[in-house]
């Protein structure tokens, strides 16, 4: 049995919430960088060389990419042989409330969804816990931005909707998001589980890095013919018009009931932020 | 080629901008997103004077990060601007010409727009780190209680924009994509 001190999480989930929030990670500037090299459209160009132009300021100056700098979804994968000291809730708050302090982040979360007062320390975090063999704890700060996550939809197919019925679904979901979402996106899929679990793998999938397809080879064609359907669309960065409509799409699934065929969709901006740390 | 506009715009002002320019805004702007917006509505609903003149503003969605140390704001890219749509008419109807945000805007919008003479700009989202470099001062002057969403005026100098949809309702989400489409399949 390991021991690891609460504080010490608070210190990582801490310095995470801050390096996310300012270096974008570096799968995702390749693949603006490389639909960048694709574009012919003046406008088109035009925005990603500025899409380009921000990360690089945020990088070298330390200031957040994007002023949503989202709610804290804090991902743990904690070892069977680790005991934690201390209050691991608390622990993780207290490491989003002082990162988002000391890097100046927008405290964006109301402690109500209908009276709307600012809680003044973006706590709580969105925490989920996931019990693995071993004894580290792997720790992952990915900040959500709203643009985007309000652009996200979810639905009950039915197991005779099949591939047709998620391909549709998910190219519908694009659409009703059109320019809404900040585009270029990055387009989270998740397929199977229950109501709860399909939107979990959305989630999820968005912080796969944009140049790993699905382990899955059927999974991975899937992937790369929606990328290639929705850059067809025409949507183009920020809406203009243009081939760059999203930066991947990355689907994870699950098992699921012999009656259900859950299919959720996590959109997610051109900022699409996560850093990871093993304790 | 960016047209350079300068701020108060006027009505006659805004009705000269056509979908698809790129501008460059320099002058006073405001910021309001959600809450804020909430709050003007029920003070023009009353009857009540606005914390700042509406006459001939612009008013720019967005909620900076805390400024660094020696700059006047922190990153400040445009927020979702249909969460505003709900009141946006009526602060039209009050002398709003401009508003700077990103996404689509619902017809009652651009239906005043229309009416009263006015433009929405869609500025880069997501590109708040390099659209701050254009901000040149900032001051709170009403909602302090609301954190990032309080109302400020910022001082700004060639901000980049783009008319999405002009005062005639012609609407660049529309034609952009269109005219992309067109040129891509040769029609």
């Amino acid at each position: 049995m390991r021991e690891i001190e609460a504080a010490r999480i608070t210190q990582v989930v801490k310095r995470l919430c801050i390096e996310a929030n300012c270096r974008l990670p570096e799968d995702v500037q390749e693949r603006i960088r490389a639909c960048r090299a694709c574009e012919d459209g003046e406008t088109a160009c035009g925005i990603l060389d500025k899409i380009i132009q921000n990360y690089e300021i945020a990088g070298a100056e330390g200031v957040p990419i994007c002023q949503d700098t989202g709610m804290a979804c804090v991902f743990l994968k904690i070892g069977q042989e680790v005991h934690i000291a201390g209050d691991l809730r608390a622990a993780v708050d207290e490491g989003v409330r002082q990162g988002y302090a000391e890097g100046r982040l927008r405290k964006s979360v109301v402690r109500d969804p209908l009276d709307r007062v600012n809680t003044g320390d973006n706590t709580p975090a969105l925490l989920y816990c996931e019990l693995v063999p071993g004894e580290q704890i792997e720790i992952t700060v990915a900040p959500k931005g709203f643009g985007s996550e309000n652009m996200s939809q979810i639905k009950m197919l039915k197991p005779s909707d099949g591939l047709d019925g998620v391909r549709d679904f998910v190219l519908q979901v694009v659409e009703d998001a059109g320019p809404n979402p900040c585009p270029p996106i990055v387009v989270g899929v998740g397929v199977g589980g229950s109501f709860d679990k399909a939107a979990l793998l959305a989630k999820q999938a968005l912080m796969r890095p944009l140049d790993q397809r699905s382990q899955s080879p059927f999974y991975a064609g899937l992937e790369e013919e929606l990328l290639e359907k929705i850059n067809q669309k025409g949507i183009g960065p920020q809406g203009f018009g243009g081939k760059t409509t999203a930066l991947a799409v990355n689907i994870e699934t699950m098992p699921t009931h012999i009656a259900g065929l859950p299919c959720a969709v996590n959109i997610n901006c051109h900022v699409t932020r996560h850093k990871t740390e093993v304790l | 080629m960016e047209k350079k506009i300068t701020t108060p715009l006027t009505r006659e002002a805004a009705r000269q901008l056509r979908c698809g320019e790129s501008v460059l805004i320099s002058g006073v702007i405001y910021t309001a997103r959600d809450a804020a917006h909430k709050r003007l509505v029920e003070l023009a609903e009353k009857g009540d004077p606005l914390p700042f003149d509406i006459e001939n503003a612009t008013i720019y969605y967005v909620g900076p990060t805390p400024a660094q140390e020696g700059r006047p704001i922190g990153s400040a890219g445009p927020t979702t601007s249909y969460r505003m749509d709900a009141y946006s008419p009526t602060l039209i109807a009050l002398g709003e010409t401009g508003m700077i945000g990103k996404g689509k805007r619902g017809p009652e919008v651009i239906a005043a727009m229309k009416e009263h003479g006015a433009v929405y700009f869609g500025a880069i989202g997501g590109a708040g780190a390099l659209l701050a470099r254009c901000v040149k001062k900032a001051e709170i002057v009403a909602y302090e209680d609301l954190g990032a969403e309080a109302v400020r005026r910022l001082e700004v100098e060639d901000f980049p924009a783009v008319v999405v949809i002009d005062s005639t309702g012609k609407n660049l989400y529309e034609t952009g994509r269109a005219e992309y489409l067109a040129a891509r399949d040769g029609k």
